[in-house]
């Protein structure tokens, strides 16, 4: 199946137009450009872990969260390249369903961080197409600025768990320095946002 | 029940006590009742994965909110983990995982030992504490001693149920 419109999304731009109440959330990020794109926009808020490594795992974190902190919305930034590393997390996402997770797959075609080497979506793969077969029912594809209010809304008022393939340029992401060191980051979530069992 | 189910039984109702409410896992015979008593508890909820290697980042996802979580796996699953597991060094994640066995004692596939014989090397490489169990009568102590680890002393501990233990599957 062919990708549908050329993508002229500026990354960037692009979760401040997603998220108007970015406080309610607890966010995910995957790592490399999805994470240097949340930690800049939120400033490494305490509602956002963001990854540095362990590619692939950035949904199922956020599974984790979301089925355990039931009361709150959790949302995962993630990557193409970190999502088809472990693209069967879609369907333990499905059949475990919660209500409260979203995903935004920020899809630049592109393993930016080890050089821009062309990844599957930029040829066949339809990340859509992929999340409604393995079960998922609430799902959107945006690829240009115009489409960008629609998503806002489908992030604030869709049927969770939802996800969201936001096609984007393959320009660089938010320059951000940010915190490398897991135990801080790990400490400083926990105690902004760890419920009493 | 079964002794099988005995056992399990043991093992689900200390993880309760000790305040495990997820229960993510990859079908497989030797958790099949643990799995199962997850399921019919109001306290605790099972997550089917597709890989091992997804319950190792859910458990630390359930971490990061306060939750406990238990992650449940045949051995040949630990192959899928390692790269997952540097969450556990890197952030010092607790994570407590119950491996059980393929591959050793008594085994007649021959496909399960390599992945088998490699288990402690490979969780221990990856700074995973093996808790491993050989005797029905050593069960409760260690699972009482991998859940200290874990979620006092915040480590990754793998308890490691042997085929001695099991049974071995006849082929």
């Amino acid at each position: 199946m062919k990708n549908p419109r050329e993508a002229i999304i500026n990354r960037r731009d692009l979760l401040p137009l997603l998220f108007s109440n970015p406080d309610e959330y607890l966010f995910v990020a995957g790592l490399a450009g999805a994470a240097k794109d949340a930690a800049a926009w939120t400033r490494e808020a305490d509602n956002l872990i963001a990854l540095g490594g362990a590619m692939g795992g950035a949904i199922a974190m956020g599974l984790g969260m979301a089925l355990t902190a039931t009361h709150r919305k959790i949302a995962v930034i993630t990557g193409d390249g970190e999502l088809l590393m472990n693209a069967g997390v879609l369907a333990t996402v499905a059949s475990a369903a919660p209500e409260n997770l979203t995903i935004v797959c920020i899809d630049n075609g592109r393993h930016g961080e080890t050089g821009g080497q062309l990844g599957h979506t930029s040829k066949r793969t339809n990340l859509a197409v992929l999340a409604e077969g393995s079960g998922l029912g609430s799902i959107m594809t945006v690829s240009t600025p115009e489409e960008l209010p629609a998503a806002r809304e489908f992030l604030a008022d869709g049927n969770a768990p939802k996800f969201l393939w936001a096609r984007v340029q393959p320009g660089p992401p938010a320059d951000y320095k940010r915190n490398w060191n897991l135990v801080d980051c790990r400490l400083r979530f926990r105690r902004a946002n760890a419920i009493k069992l | 029940m079964s002794r099988h189910a005995d056992r399990s039984k043991l093992v689900f109702e200390k993880l309760v006590d000790a305040g495990v409410t997820l229960f993510p896992y990859v079908p497989d015979f030797g958790n099949d009742d643990l799995v199962k008593f997850a399921e019919a508890d109001n306290r605790t909820v099972p997550v089917l994965l597709s890989s091992e290697q997804e319950g190792v980042a859910l458990c630390a996802g359930a971490d990061l909110v306060g939750g406990r979580s238990v992650l449940l796996m045949q051995s040949s699953g630990v192959g899928n983990c390692p790269n997952m597991l540097s969450l556990v060094q890197g952030g010092r994640f607790p994570m407590l995982m119950i491996i059980t066995m393929r591959g050793d004692y008594g085994e007649q596939n021959p496909w399960q030992y390599p992945m088998g014989r490699a288990v402690p090397t490979l969780l221990e490489a990856m700074g995973i504490e093996c808790i491993q169990v050989e005797r029905e009568d050593e069960l409760a102590h260690a699972v009482d001693a991998a859940l200290a680890a874990a979620f006092v002393a915040e480590r990754g501990v793998a308890l490691i149920l042997s085929q001695k233990i099991l049974g071995a599957k006849v082929f």
